[in-house]
C-alpha cells in the first residue's frame, strides 16, 4: 500500500468518524430561565404617553418624563387612603 | 418607585365582586376568563369567615416566567408581569406553576379547544403601541399609560383592595392596622375600619 493511498484511507477514516458522532450530540432541550430574558416584542413605557392621550383622566404628569408620572400615580395611590379623606 | 404590587385586606373584603365586575368591565374580558375573582373561607360562620381578592400578584420571581417555554413573559420597570399573546403558545406551563391560579385560557374553539393564555395586567395592557386597538384587543386596558391605577383597585367600596406602588400601599396598610382593635374578640366594624374615637366631653349644660 503506498503512503498517499494511506493518507487518503486514514482522511476517510476519521471524516466518517466524525460524521458518525456527531449523530450523538445533542443540544439542551431544557429552557434556561434568565431574568430578564424575553423573546417577544419591545412595550413602551407608561410615561412615554402624555395626559392628552388619554380620554378621559385626572392625572398630570409631563410627557416622558419618569418622576412626574410616577409622582402623578402616587396622588392618586394615596387617594386609597380613606383615612386622609374623612380626617 | 417601587414595584406595584395589589393587597387585599381580608378584614374588610365583603365578597361583593365589585372588583370582578370592574375589571370585566373594564378590560372586557370574555366569558370563561376571571382575571380576577374572590375566595371565601369558612363561608356563613359568624366571625371567621374572610374573603380576598385574587388575581395575579406579578411575582418578583414569577414561576409563569420561569416555565415558559417560548419565554413570552417579561417585567416593566414597574415590577408588572406581562406576556406577549404573539408569542404564546397556550401549552397551560404557567397555569400549573402559577400558584394563583392566575393564568386563564379562554376556548378557542369547538371541543374545548385552548387559546393564548390571559391574566391580569394590573391594567397596564401590553406589547402594543400604548392605547391603540390593538392593545386593548388584545391585552385589554392601559390605565397606567393614563395615570391611573387598576380598576378594581379602585373601584373597592370598602377599600379592602389596595393596588400601586407596594410602599404606598403598605403604609396605607399599616395606618390601618394601628387604628384597628386587637384581640380574638374583636371583629367586624371596629376591626375593618378601626375604633372611633372618644367622643368629646360635652359642654357644661349642654343638652345630652
Amino acid at each position: 500500500m503506498t503512503t498517499a493511498r494511506r493518507f487518503v484511507l486514514a482522511g476517510a477514516a476519521v471524516f466518517f468518524v466524525a460524521v458518525g458522532l456527531s449523530a450523538c450530540g445533542e443540544r439542551d432541550q431544557v429552557t434556561v430561565y434568565k431574568q430578564g430574558k424575553y423573546q417577544g416584542k419591545p412595550d413602551t413605557k407608561p410615561w412615554e404617553n402624555g395626559p392628552e392621550s388619554s380620554l378621559y383622566t385626572t392625572s398630570q404628569w409631563d410627557q416622558g418624563n419618569k418622576t412626574s408620572w410616577e409622582a402623578a400615580v402616587k396622588t392618586r395611590n394615596l387617594a386609597q387612603n380613606e383615612y386622609n379623606r374623612v380626617e | 418607585m417601587a414595584r406595584m404590587k395589589f393587597l387585599c385586606d381580608a378584614e374588610r373584603c365583603i365578597e361583593c365582586n365589585g372588583c370582578v365586575t370592574a375589571c370585566k368591565n373594564e378590560n372586557e374580558v370574555p366569558w370563561g376568563v376571571n382575571r380576577r375573582r374572590v375566595v371565601t373561607i369558612n363561608d356563613g360562620v359568624v366571625g371567621a369567615e374572610k374573603s380576598i381578592s385574587v388575581a395575579c400578584m406579578h411575582c418578583s420571581d414569577a414561576p409563569c416566567m420561569a416555565v415558559c417555554p417560548v419565554d413570552c413573559f417579561y417585567r416593566t420597570d414597574e415590577g408588572v408581569v406581562l406576556h406577549d399573546k404573539d408569542l404564546c403558545i397556550g401549552c397551560g406551563y404557567c397555569f400549573y406553576a402559577c400558584p394563583f391560579g392566575a393564568p386563564q385560557f379562554p376556548q378557542a374553539g369547538a371541543f374545548g379547544l385552548r387559546g393564548k393564555m390571559d391574566k391580569c395586567t394590573f391594567c397596564a395592557g401590553g406589547p402594543e403601541k400604548d392605547l391603540s386597538k390593538e392593545e386593548f384587543a388584545k391585552y385589554g386596558s392601559n390605565r397606567l399609560a393614563q395615570g391611573k391605577l387598576p380598576a378594581c383597585a379602585e373601584m373597592c367600596s370598602t377599600k379592602a383592595l389596595l393596588g400601586g406602588d407596594g410602599d404606598v400601599i403598605a403604609d396605607i396598610y399599616r395606618q390601618r392596622v394601628f387604628k384597628r382593635g386587637k384581640g380574638s374578640e374583636v371583629w367586624g366594624w371596629g376591626t375593618a375600619y378601626g375604633k372611633p374615637d372618644q367622643p368629646k366631653a360635652a359642654p357644661a349644660g349642654a343638652k345630652s
